[in-house]
């Protein structure tokens, strides 16, 4: 038999078909769907006089316009294309009869943190959801990937996609990580090798010591980001980090099913003879606390460094870098620690777990944050808001001069009321630095919780290392 | 979905590098429940000043290109977000084709659900012909996909590579759901099959 990697092995255990040129129907174990890809794929449907095949593998909850203020359950939202796209969803769920965690249920926040932490992701499913960051629920060994507004119309209608196989690559981290840095160092720092497009056409397998070691929430992180390097998906072999994880989940197996289950997991791994299509290894004691100084998620570097020149490119970078810096408002050359900063905001689907959380309580705990530096704490979902308070992260939080928000996207799309000024720049944990990412003109640069909690301190992009000296 | 077959029209060249859906469509304009009306806030924040006045800088914005049919691009266009509103704003500005190196994987294939055609090519071939795209009188080009070839207003000729089943789709404006209702008797095969080796899920 063939050797076969685990995305060869969930790939086989989903074809439904395939054509003589290659082409694939894929069967999709979970459809999650959101507020804001959705409507006109239902609307799609009624058209057409179709219904949701599978409404019991279809998930529904509302996050990207969700405001994340106290006062939001009052009921008022006050964008009214934001309520009218929110009303919609809550309309298409009932009517279809889908799983829902509607704005009021303790449950309910941002569907890549809902998803795993109601067992609906498992181990060698395939998870598909009208949005890119998907790419998270590969964590769990799971073939998971964002698809457009018509494949949801597709995943709704026939419960299949049809897909064209990816290449295999192998991202490997070797070794230990050193004190200071996060799951997010090390997504990022596999970004900064491969570029944003260096995993167009593959789907990134990520191994090694470094994501053995690493909890499921650090390996959520990991995973996802391989969609800012252009992969369609990441994925991680599920191991008895993961399988203590999924146990006891309200959608997870319990019992006999269990115990079959697990005997199908435990074979989710890539045979040892393997071939992959491209293998990349760094070694995890090569990584320090990165930051992206650009506005593009590959514009990495330590916090050490400074801020490059558009000569240090070469072909279309060179622009590219020149628009970067002038939209950035940086100088190359000018030290990274010595950029100042006006918001901080931790959160999203990439950072926004309990881990996370804690790492953030831990730099904050007795301390000030910088006056005039807006600091938005946002948990991923209602229960992991509930586990903070129950730990007394919040308490941290608001001690500090943070503002402890309810769940939901906030800051990391500008979706909602939660957005940079023009000219605003803000240390965030959140995935994207594009133009505009977080509101027209802001000026965004990413990094793993503890190094944003660091510049909330200080108000400028910290070497968080330093604090943990002290 | 409209049916692709030839189109001729102006290229405009826009070479920057790694332009992403956020560039394409921004995150404001995504609170739309329709698919349609998008075109005029395409590349919003490149195309129009704080006070909403056209940028005349801008591509789009010049009188030689502002009916283009057809982008030629840098590498890695489309990344970022899923977002099917960025082909349905091009779609719906009246640009049907996208010319680059590199397509992000998820714009690349709900392009194809949108009339749209991303064409990829080799480097050198997309220089020849967002030099002819930035020189007026060639920026008018033609492309036929059953031939699937590129002729520029100079006769030069470049042929490229698509995906047969998304070709088809394009040249006959297929529905991707219809084609799969019909293989819903295996789907409901698979179905049964796994119910007993995984019914867990």
């Amino acid at each position: 038999m063939t050797a076969t990697t685990l995305y060869d092995k969930i790939w086989d255990a989903h074809l439904v078909s395939t054509d003589a040129d290659g082409t694939a129907l894929l069967y999709i174990d979970r459809h999650l769907v959101h507020e804001v890809t959705s409507p006109q794929a239902f609307e799609g449907l009624r058209d057409a006089g179709r219904t949701v095949h599978a409404p019991d593998k279809t998930i529904a909850v509302p996050d990207h316009n969700v405001p994340t203020t106290l006062d939001r359950n009052n009921g008022i939202v006050e964008n009214e294309e934001s309520r009218i796209q929110l009303e919609a969803l809550d309309k298409n769920a009932r009517d279809f009869g889908i799983h829902y965690y509607p704005v009021d249920d303790v449950r309910q926040g941002i569907v890549h943190i809902v998803g795993p932490e109601q067992g609906w992701t498992l181990p060698g499913m395939t998870v598909v959801c009208g949005d890119s960051h998907t790419a998270t629920h590969g964590a769990f060994g799971a073939l998971a990937h964002g698809i457009g507004t018509s494949e949801v119309e597709h995943v709704l209608a026939t419960q299949t996609l049809i897909q064209t196989k990816s290449k295999n690559m192998k991202v490997e981290i070797t070794g230990q990580l050193r004190p200071g840095v996060t799951a997010k160092d090390v997504t990022m720092a596999v970004i900064g090798a491969t570029g944003t497009a260096g995993g167009t056409g593959y789907v990134i397998e990520y191994c090694g010591q470094v994501i053995r070691d690493m909890s499921m929430e650090g390996r959520m992180t990991v995973c996802n980001m391989a969609i800012e390097g252009g992969a369609r998906a990441g994925l991680i072999a599920p191991d008895q980090t993961t399988f203590d994880y999924v146990m006891g989940r309200p959608h997870a197996p319990k019992g006999a099913a269990w115990e079959q289950a697990m005997l199908w997991w435990k074979t989710l791994v890539t045979d040892d003879d393997a071939v992959f299509d491209e293998v990349l290894v760094i070694k995890g004691e090569d990584i320090a606390p990165l930051v992206t100084w650009g506005t593009s998620p590959e514009d990495v570097l330590p916090i050490t460094a400074t801020v490059p020149a558009p000569a240090d490119f070469t072909g279309g970078k060179v622009d590219a870098v020149e628009r970067s810096l002038d939209y950035m408002g940086l100088t190359a050359g000018q030290n990274l620690t010595d950029i100042e900063i006006d918001v901080v905001f931790i959160g999203s689907c990439t950072n926004g777990r309990i881990e996370d959380l804690r790492a953030a309580a831990k730099i904050l705990d007795g301390q000030k944050i910088k006056s005039g530096v807006r600091t938005l704490i946002v948990p991923g979902s209602g229960l992991v808001r509930a586990q903070a308070e129950e730990e007394g992260l919040d308490k941290i939080f608001l001690d500090a001069g943070a503002e402890w928000r309810l769940a939901g996207c906030s800051m990391c799309l500008a979706m909602n009321p939660d957005y940079l000024e023009p000219g605003e720049r803000c240390a965030a944990t959140s995935n994207r630095n594009f133009e505009g990412r977080q509101g027209r003109g802001g000026r965004t640069h990413l990094m793993s919780p503890a190094m944003a909690a660091a510049a909330a301190i200080t108000g400028h992009l910290t070497d968080v290392r330093e604090m943990m000296n002290s | 979905m409209d049916k692709f077959e030839k189109l001729s029209g102006t290229a405009a060249p826009m070479p920057l590098i790694n332009i992403d859906t956020d560039m394409i469509i921004p995150k404001l304009f995504l609170k739309t429940i329709k698919r349609s009306g998008l075109g005029v806030n395409l590349f919003d924040e490149m195309r129009y000043d704080d006070n909403r006045n056209e940028i005349p800088d801008f591509v789009l914005n010049k009188p030689a290109y502002r009916d283009a049919k057809i982008i030629v691009t840098g590498d890695n266009f489309g990344c970022g977000s899923s977002r099917e509103h960025a082909p349905w704003a091009i779609k719906d500005f009246g640009i049907s084709c996208v010319i680059s190196t590199s397509f992000a994987d998820i714009f690349f294939n709900n392009c194809f659900k949108n009339g749209i055609l991303p064409i990829v090519l080799p480097k050198e071939q997309v220089d020849i012909l967002m030099e002819d795209a930035q020189n007026g009188a060639n920026a008018r080009i033609e492309i036929d996909l059953a031939a699937q070839t590129i002729t520029s207003a100079d006769g030069k000729v470049i042929s490229f590579e698509v995906d047969a089943f998304k070709k088809q789709c394009l040249l006959e404006g297929l529905d991707d759901i219809g084609l799969t209702l019909k293989k819903s008797s295996a789907i409901d095969a698979f179905e049964s099959a796994a119910a007993t080796a995984r019914p867990w899920v």
